[in-house]
């Protein structure tokens, strides 16, 4: 890539990317982002480049390798263009047919089409599957075509023309005057208006201002920071350019954790080629503004998504966070004014850029506006990354795109927000999801994590599993938070063992407020979110454990015994088989029998059972 | 000079400096385990809390890393702060149940027996002794470890502290007497932190005064004194 030293010449460059591409040419798009490459998506990859080189169908035929495209359940896409045929679970084998077929026949091949799971249906277009059809993807979209480690891609899309029309034609303050207009609110979880946070920093004192990218994604299940780094880093790195420009700050981070390397791969790589043709560094397009990104990889820390201690991290210290009586806009990053917003907020700038605040302001409810990323995932039918305008109810997310619950379940709950988000009970999908309502329903928006429960969940064993998450995660720095976690955790294992007691419940919810008023910063004050939500809305649940010493969803394992129906049993010997503890007898065509002292409910006979003989009781 | 009011009362504190420290020059009584004026305030033990009335807001926030400001009106004891606090204090007792100091706030709290399995631990994390080590000694030889229900302090990687001078600065600040210094005429062991240094002899009176490494760090971090200065104990010094 050559320099580029003036506006004009970005233009210029754009348009010479732009005319040497066809747009009728056909190209082979593969995913091959982490959830890709787990499915063997490089294989995939190799396998079309030896295919096309073999036949020498390399001038004919484009190949593109993107990040994900958000259908995970489904890895690796192959989108043959311009047609935008979708195969999935593609796999290397597929790959002689696909292009005999399909790129030199201009035939579909049926077998690799997505298959509708209620009408069984064969899709061949990929917006017309529903996974995509309901989405509105204006961050997430870009993703399907570019390859993240070509800028040019980035270019000929229309990439860093906000940037240069920033330079150009707006002042700071324009610039932040349309970020305040547009509504945008930080995607990592608070909320919080972006534009006024970057006029807050912008008015701070200080001779050095910072701006940050917080990747340090760690909720569990959720990956659309992931995904955006992984898929279009250039689309993140430049808001962050935009915001430097906005906020006067000449040096900026992103902070990725350490568990995405491919993440941080492809942001190294978008970072030099920006040095490479001048976009990062001195009087970038002769405009006298200066600006450069460093990478920081974080160690591995949740609570590392935390502002404070994120930028502790950065300085070298312990990722602990302090207190912000004094915001961090004021002194942030080694005491100096530092501006922080989260990946998915910065990937959204550069669009209200180009199509203005008030395009952006017709997307989404009144106080949330624009689309949001969710990563769905749980027991739900199309697990990925689905991005939607705010708005949506739980309902459209969960079963038109999402295609509802498998093997015919119920769907009891919908946990939102992360570890410190709340369960949403079925009674309430028709709720739109957006920061104000999710808050309503004591649940948060957090980064965009959406995991679905269906009726074999039990509530207080996944507030259990949320507590035991934060209490390792806690850096433990204050009591409320340290102590807190961890006696609410004893508490709800207790509950689960059968030991609960009659006072639990209330000792929960005084811990929980004393967590919420009296503990450091976020993950402290969010962390009973869990069980609150939970004891909320399912406090029957926790009733039946804690009294009659009953797991209504079959799930804890102390409060359980296995059966076997007498009707339903074949005696086909299957369950005696794999009973580690030998715990079933039962001779040929008798039906068998589980001795429950002996049983240790490792669940292993039920999933083996063919005749649903096993019940739980 | 800034001024706010605590309980109702007008009060006035520098710039930098926190409600807490103004609150005690003052003569308000407010429970703390992690603060002390010597180090910077750590906002850990969270006994301090109080309510802070600002700009038609009132929050409950620990009063030792909040900074003073102009006419906001700070409460110590509402009923608030109490129950919160009490619970602090059962948290912790339950943590360390045999530590005198939690028993005696406890008792003047009405903190009864705590509701959570007792652990028998010794030391609440206040982080004294790593703050005190590093600030104010400046040799940085213990520190955080783990995080979460994992985390204590101790040395790096748990090994010998290769730079603790046995001063016993943390031994000192402690509020729950957890960390242990024995001494012999020989040497002297900080317990918790199993470093031992052999003792030097004052060349005047001949009795053992410091750890030779120690009075070595001295050595190198001062200036202007003679060179057998630390050759004699600080008895001798002034005869």
């Amino acid at each position: 890539m050559r320099r580029i030293t003036t506006p004009q010449e970005l233009e210029e460059v754009r348009k010479e990317i732009q005319n040497g591409r066809d747009p009728e040419k056909p190209c082979i798009a593969i995913t091959s982002g982490t959830s890709a490459r787990a499915y063997g998506s490089e294989k995939v990859v190799k396998a079309f480049r030896d295919e096309l080189k073999r036949r020498r169908l390399g001038k004919k035929i484009d190949l593109r390798v993107t990040g994900g495209q958000g259908f995970d359940e489904r890895e690796p896409l192959v989108i043959i263009h311009p047609k935008e045929i979708m195969y999935q679970r593609v796999g290397p084998n597929d790959v002689e047919e696909i292009i005999t077929e399909t790129l030199l026949n201009d035939r579909v091949v049926d077998r690799l089409l997505y298959v509708h799971p209620q009408t069984g249906e064969k899709i061949a277009r990929k917006d017309e599957v529903p996974f995509y059809k309901g989405q509105m993807p204006i961050v997430f979209g870009n993703n399907a075509l570019i390859d993240p480690t070509d800028i040019e891609d980035y270019l000929a899309i229309g990439g860093y023309e906000a940037f240069a029309k920033v330079l150009v034609a707006y002042s700071p303050e324009g610039v932040i005057d349309i970020a305040k207009r547009s509504g945008l609110r930080g995607r990592g979880g608070g909320g919080f208006p972006t534009g006024v946070k970057w006029e807050s920093c912008r008015n701070a004192q200080g001779d050095k201002h910072y701006v940050i990218c917080n990747a340090d994604e760690g909720d569990p299940g959720a990956y659309m920071d992931r995904g955006l780094l992984e898929g279009n880093p250039h689309s993140v790195l430049e808001g962050m350019m935009i915001g430097a420009y906005a906020i006067g700050s000449d040096e900026g981070y992103v902070y990725v954790r350490y568990e995405y390397p491919l993440a941080s791969e492809n942001v190294k790589t978008a970072i030099e080629q920006l040095r490479e043709c001048g976009l990062l560094g001195k009087d970038i397009l002769g405009t006298g503004f200066d600006f450069d990104i460093k990478i920081s990889r974080g160690g591995g820390a949740f609570v590392c998504g935390e502002s404070t201690a994120l930028m502790a991290s950065i300085e070298g210290e312990a990722g602990e966070p302090r207190a912000k009586h004094i915001h961090t806009v004021e002194s942030g990053l080694w005491d100096k004014p530092t501006n922080l917003n989260n990946v998915e907020t910065w990937a959204n700038v550069s669009f209200i850029i180009n199509k203005g605040a008030d395009w952006y302001t017709t997307i989404g409810t009144e106080g949330s506006k624009g689309t949001k990323i969710f990563s769905l995932v749980g027991k739900v039918n199309n697990t990925g990354l689905v991005e939607v305008p705010m708005g949506m109810t739980i309902r459209e997310i969960v079963f038109d795109i999402g295609g509802g619950i498998p093997g015919g379940g119920k769907l009891k709950a919908v946990q939102t927000g992360g570890p410190s988000g709340g369960c949403i009970p079925a009674s309430l999908i028709d709720i739109p999801v957006d920061f104000d309502k999710l808050a309503e329903v004591g649940s948060i928006m957090g980064s965009g994590g959406m995991i679905v429960m269906d009726d074999t969940t039990c509530m207080v064993d996944i507030a259990k599993y949320f507590m035991n998450f934060l209490k390792d995660e806690s850096c433990g720095k204050c009591t409320s938070c340290r102590e807190g976690t961890r006696r609410m955790y004893e508490i709800l294992d207790g509950i689960t063992q059968g030991k609960g007691e009659e006072s639990d419940i209330e000792l929960l919810e005084e811990l929980s407020w004393v967590m919420q008023e009296a503990s450091l910063c976020a993950l402290g004050q969010t962390a009973p979110n869990p069980a609150l939500s939970t004891l909320r809305y399912f406090r029957d649940e926790y009733e039946a454990h804690i009294k009659d010493k009953r797991c209504p969803a079959g799930v804890c394992k102390a409060l359980i015994t296995y059966r076997i129906n007498a009707d339903k049993c074949t005696a086909c010997g299957m369950c005696k088989k794999v009973c580690p503890s030998d715990a079933i007898t039962g001779e040929k065509k008798v039906p068998h029998r589980i001795d429950p002292e002996k049983c240790i409910r490792c669940g292993a006979c039920v999933s083996e059972c063919k005749f649903d003989a096993i019940e739980v009781v | 000079m800034i001024t706010f009011t605590i309980d109702g009362i007008e009060v006035q504190g520098e710039q930098g400096q926190n409600v807490l420290e103004v609150a005690l020059d003052n003569g308000f009584t407010i429970p703390h385990l992690c603060y002390h004026e010597a180090v910077k305030p750590y906002g850990a033990c969270r006994l301090c809390l109080v309510e802070v009335a600002k700009g038609g807001r009132t929050r409950l926030t620990t009063s030792c890393n909040y900074p003073v400001m102009e006419g906001v009106s700070v409460q110590t004891n509402t009923e608030k702060i109490m129950r919160a606090r009490r619970m602090i204090i059962e948290l912790l007792l339950a943590r360390c149940p045999d530590a005198p100091i939690l028993k005696d706030l406890a008792e003047e709290y009405s903190v009864g027996q705590p509701r959570f399995t007792l652990d028998h631990d010794d030391c609440i994390l206040c982080g004294l002794c790593e703050r005190v080590c590093r600030e104010v000694v400046g040799v940085d030889a213990i520190t955080f470890l783990g995080r979460g229900s994992n985390r204590k302090v101790g040395p790096p990687l748990e090994i010998n502290p290769k730079t603790c001078i046995a001063c016993g600065a943390c031994v000192y600040v402690c509020p729950t007497n957890c960390i242990k210094l024995k001494e012999t005429e020989t040497e002297r062991t900080i317990v918790r932190w199993g470093r031992t240094l052999p003792m030097k002899t004052c060349k005047v009176c001949g009795r053992s005064f410091a750890p030779w490494f120690q009075l070595d760090y001295f050595g190198k971090i001062t200036e202007g004194l003679s060179k057998d200065f630390w050759d004699t104990c600080p008895d001798c010094r002034k005869a």
